[in-house]
């Protein structure tokens, strides 16, 4: 099964995606430069972290702009796994597939280190191995994460259970310490923590049990290497 | 800013004709003490630069060592101070890209950050929270954007640079040996300039950094932009991997004068090229500024014509600029034309080799006096005088700095910041543990000694993860070297430096010498700064937790050495006394013994004793694993001596070693063969921070109040500020 990892200009964390999914859980991973087309026989497609475009106007805003955007957004109608991580999360969110905004963090510094994440729905396509309330240890890194809804919208995504993880603690001042959304069909899910560097043992100082398994839930969707 | 008067002689007798005024502009970026080392250059002739695991290329900016399996790290370390001191923002962060260059230009890829900065007294000088703050958001955002993780450094406070600024930034990369590019050129080869264009910042630069910080000339600090270098990182790499690459140079100071002739210059060939094809930001831009401006993010690429459309390809796919500006010749003349216009044509070895002085040295008449002590108000509650000392901005966490760059990108980073050294994993399995680390106070004080100082910590922070050093940046930071007294401290801090490499057969693999470091109070205490690069062959050494019971082993004496403390001048504001001594084959022998008791999986933790002494080790310790802890203080080996100087000495060669008791009886025979001087002082447990004499706590602290201070303070300093 094949997943694709998108690069755009100034993407920094697509090499750390690609040795995850391909050298620690054996899938079929796949780069693609964000001016190409994405192929039909793409199973899952991930938006990786980084500064695209050098994060000027807003974050995320330009690459949102991105040709390959429209492929993603077939896919993302077909139904097909979508995860943006971090600056994908924003790209994501910019391009209207994630609802809210992520606004500056309230300490108005980049902040890079460990924090929990709470699993607050387990049936999207990235967190179905994974329980209800789970603890995850991760690390964020990112200066404009705070993630930012309206209350009608608060309520409408509690409604339709769209709200994927949340902080265990206010570290940014997120909306209702809100980590990852999925959109209302939920194979569109969006999250700035970075699971790509927890799921090793090797450089997890806590337990990279939890954010593996955000990796072997698509796997369960997906399915292995063909 | 331009030629001294026998420099233009000498320039006059050399090519024999009056040099044109681009001529003038282009030997004097490049004879200017930045670019040309002319004061330094006969003695750095001094260091060990060779060694098994050294590989040397000509022309390369960054040192290369083999570790083995096909795969190399590179390692070049650069300061920015004086544009850093006028425009915190910008120099911090152009001194983070021009570093990155330098690594890149070997052909691999840039995979660590390390900074060193310095600041006066941000307790008292808002200033100097100003540049503090704003170097480090600087640093942040450039590294942060490339996606190169910032791993470790330092952050220290002294008055003396007091309206000034020392930002250093050290880079590490990591590649095939296959892929390193290895500099040359053939007939026919073409000169291309890749990048961002060409403007008026930055002009001047390296004459700017070159002399005493007189007036804030803005103009001469270039303008950052992190998204172009991080195009370039992945556009040369490309190229790199397609073979297209025959030479390759960054453009940093001096710009295309000295990237230019110093090519030339190396590969003993001669560049012929045209102004007019440089792309520049602005259109009237003139020869002589185009040939000096320092603007950021660009780089000289010798190739062919052939390669040259992959090459255009490659540009056009990342959006980047890439000129073709000039052709190879085999003259050794540097030619450079507008149009068909000579605007300068130069022997590159007189462009590219300034006249390298002699400067005379004397003894500073400060030092005649300095290491008497004075009678001192003594402390009458050592808890709370802890407590304050723990939240000084010398001290205290620098997990506000550290916590704002990215760390992890990249995934290599398996220890952390806020240990002795952070530690990545390579893609041989051996991990590289590296550490900057510098001391003013102690270099003041004795500059021999206190620069040994300095390279012995550094080894020990990356001793303490379990890495053997294999190789040594230097970075000389001093004032005027025209003054005799500032030229003899720089000169006994390189023979101190040089006879420790010698001993340990540590190689320099790469430096950097920044003289005119004026505040205008007077001249910076001298400044050498090591940066060790460590190997570890199987895995690192560190620990999440550490259990009651686990005992505190203290290796090495305790000495009576006090001069250059954090404690004699944050808590007593008092600068004089004797400074540590690093005693050579006591070093040896406790490193061999620490990494060899790591290395048989004995200890738990290792940590060294160095700024704020005996009480600040352990309590950094029990701080970052948030457990209590009983020392002894009359178990402390060493010469007898009193409370403070138990506590507070900052004696070199002292490692703290946290053990499992069940490894303690295997340990101790170990290091009693070892003949190390040693002892177990103490364990841990409890939620007090407490060292007794004779059974007294004469400091007791709460470890989750110590921990909230000294995590803390300088973040509320800072931001409440």
């Amino acid at each position: 099964m094949k997943v694709g990892v998108i690069v755009f200009p100034g993407s920094n964390c697509d090499r750390d995606m690609y040795h995850v999914l391909t050298d620690v859980f054996n899938l079929d991973a796949q780069y693609f430069w964000h001016e190409k087309g994405l192929p039909k026989n793409i199973d899952a497609v991930i938006l990786p972290g980084g500064f695209s475009y050098g994060d000027r106007l807003r974050s995320g805003a330009i690459a949102a702009h991105s040709p390959i955007i429209n492929d993603v957004r077939k896919m993302a109608d077909k139904g097909i796994p979508i995860l943006g991580v971090c600056n994908g999360f924003q790209i994501l969110v910019e391009a209207g597939l994630l609802p809210g905004a992520l606004l500056k963090n309230t300490s108005l510094n980049f902040m890079c280190g460990w924090t929990n994440l709470i699993v607050e729905n387990n049936k999207t396509p990235f967190t179905n191995k994974l329980k209800l309330n789970q603890k995850i240890p991760i690390p964020i890194a990112n200066g404009e994460g705070r993630y930012y809804v309206d209350n009608d919208t608060l309520k409408k995504l509690k409604k339709n259970n769209q709200i994927v993880f949340r902080y265990e603690e206010v570290i940014n001042g997120s909306t209702d310490r809100i980590a990852g959304v999925c959109n209302e069909d939920g194979n569109v899910v969006g999250m700035m923590p970075h699971p790509e560097r927890a799921a090793e043992s090797a450089i997890n100082p806590i337990d990279n049990k939890p954010s593996s398994l955000i990796f072997e839930s698509l796997i369960k969707t997906i399915g292995v290497k063909n | 800013m331009s030629l001294e008067p026998q420099e233009l002689d000498d320039l006059t007798s050399k090519i024999g004709r009056k040099p044109t005024s681009t001529e003038l502009q282009i030997v004097a970026a490049e004879w200017s003490e930045h670019c040309s080392y002319k004061s330094s250059k006969k003695h750095l002739k001094m260091l060990p630069m060779k060694g098994p695991l050294v590989i040397s290329e000509k022309g390369y900016d960054s040192g290369v060592l083999d570790i083995g399996d096909g795969y190399v790290i590179t390692a070049h370390i650069e300061s920015h101070n004086h544009p850093s001191a006028v425009e915190p923002y910008g120099g911090a962060a152009t001194g983070v890209g021009g570093v990155i260059r330098d690594i890149l230009s070997a052909g691999t890829r840039p995979i660590a950050i390390f900074d060193g900065l310095r600041f006066g007294d941000i307790e008292k000088d808002l200033q100097a929270r100003w540049l503090f703050k704003n170097a480090v958001t600087g640093i942040a955002d450039y590294g942060n954007c490339l996606g190169i993780p910032t791993i470790g450094g330092e952050v220290e406070f002294d008055e003396c640079y007091t309206n000034y600024a020392l930002v250093d930034v050290a880079a590490i990369g990591f590649g095939k040996k296959s892929s390193l590019i290895k500099n040359h050129a053939k007939k026919g080869d073409i000169v291309v300039l890749l990048g961002g264009s060409t403007g008026r910042d930055g002009i001047g630069g390296s004459q700017f950094a070159s002399d005493s910080l007189e007036s804030e000339n803005r103009s001469a600090v270039q303008i950052p932009d992190p998204f172009i270098e991080k195009l370039i990182i992945e556009a040369i790499l490309e190229a790199r991997n397609q073979k297209l690459i025959h030479a390759m140079k960054d453009l940093g100071g001096g710009g295309l004068s000295c990237a230019v002739s110093e090519t030339a210059d190396a590969l003993s060939i001669g560049i012929e090229m045209d102004v007019n094809k440089v792309h520049t930001r602005e259109s009237d831009m003139n020869p002589d500024e185009i040939m000096v401006s320092e603007s950021q993010e660009r780089m000289l690429i010798v190739t062919n014509t052939e390669k040259l459309k992959k090459l255009e390809e490659i540009c056009k796919k990342f959006r980047i600029s890439c000129s073709v500006i000039g052709h190879v010749t085999f003259d050794n003349m540097m030619h450079v034309k507008q149009g068909s216009k000579t605007c300068a044509n130069l022997p590159t070895d007189v462009v590219a080799n300034a006249k390298l002085l002699d400067r005379p040295s004397k003894k500073p008449a400060y030092l005649e006096n300095i290491e008497k002590e004075k009678k001192l108000k003594p402390i009458s509650d050592y808890s709370k005088m802890m407590m304050k000392f723990l939240a000084a901005p010398n001290i205290a966490s620098k997990i506000w700095v550290y916590g704002q760059y990215d760390h992890e990108v990249g995934i290599r980073t398996v220890v952390k910041p806020g240990k002795d050294a952070s530690v990545l994993r390579l893609d041989n399995g051996k991990f590289l543990s590296a550490k900057i680390d510098g001391n003013p106070k102690h270099c003041y004080i004795n500059p021999r000694e206190g620069a040994i100082g300095c390279f012995e910590e550094a080894c020990r922070n990356v001793v303490c993860t379990g890495a053997k050093p294999i190789g040594m940046l230097d970075h000389l930071q001093f004032g005027n070297p025209e003054d005799p007294e500032i030229f003899w401290t720089f000169l006994e801090s390189l023979k101190g430096i040089t006879d420790f490499a010698k001993y340990f057969e540590i190689p320099c693999v790469g430096g950097k010498v920044s003289l005119y470091n004026e505040t205008p109070t007077g001249p910076i205490k001298p400044t050498p700064i090591i940066g060790i690069l460590g190997l570890i062959d199987k895995a690192p050494l560190f620990s999440h937790k550490i259990d009651a019971g686990d005992t505190i082993v203290i290796i090495g004496d305790t000495k009576d050495e006090m001069g250059g403390s954090e404690y004699f001048e944050y808590i007593h504001k008092f600068v004089g006394g004797k400074c540590p001594v690093v005693n050579f084959a006591e070093s040896k022998s406790h490193m061999n013994t620490v990494l060899d008791v790591i290395g048989k999986g004995l200890v738990k933790a290792a940590h060294d004793c160095s700024k704020g002494g005996l009480a600040v080790a352990v309590s950094e310790l029990c701080m970052t694993y948030q457990i209590g802890c009983n020392v002894s203080l009359e178990k402390i080996p060493g010469p007898k001596l009193d409370v403070d100087r138990t506590l507070f000495s900052e004696t070199h060669s002292r490692y703290l070693l946290v053990v499992d008791k069940k490894n303690l009886q295997k340990l101790d025979g170990l290091l009693k063969k070892s003949k190390v001087s040693y002892k177990m002082i103490g364990t841990f447990g409890g939620e007090n921070i407490r060292l007794n004499k004779e059974n007294k706590p004469i400091i007791d602290l709460r470890v989750d109040k110590a921990q909230k201070t000294w995590f803390n303070s300088l973040r509320e300093l800072v931001v409440h500020g």
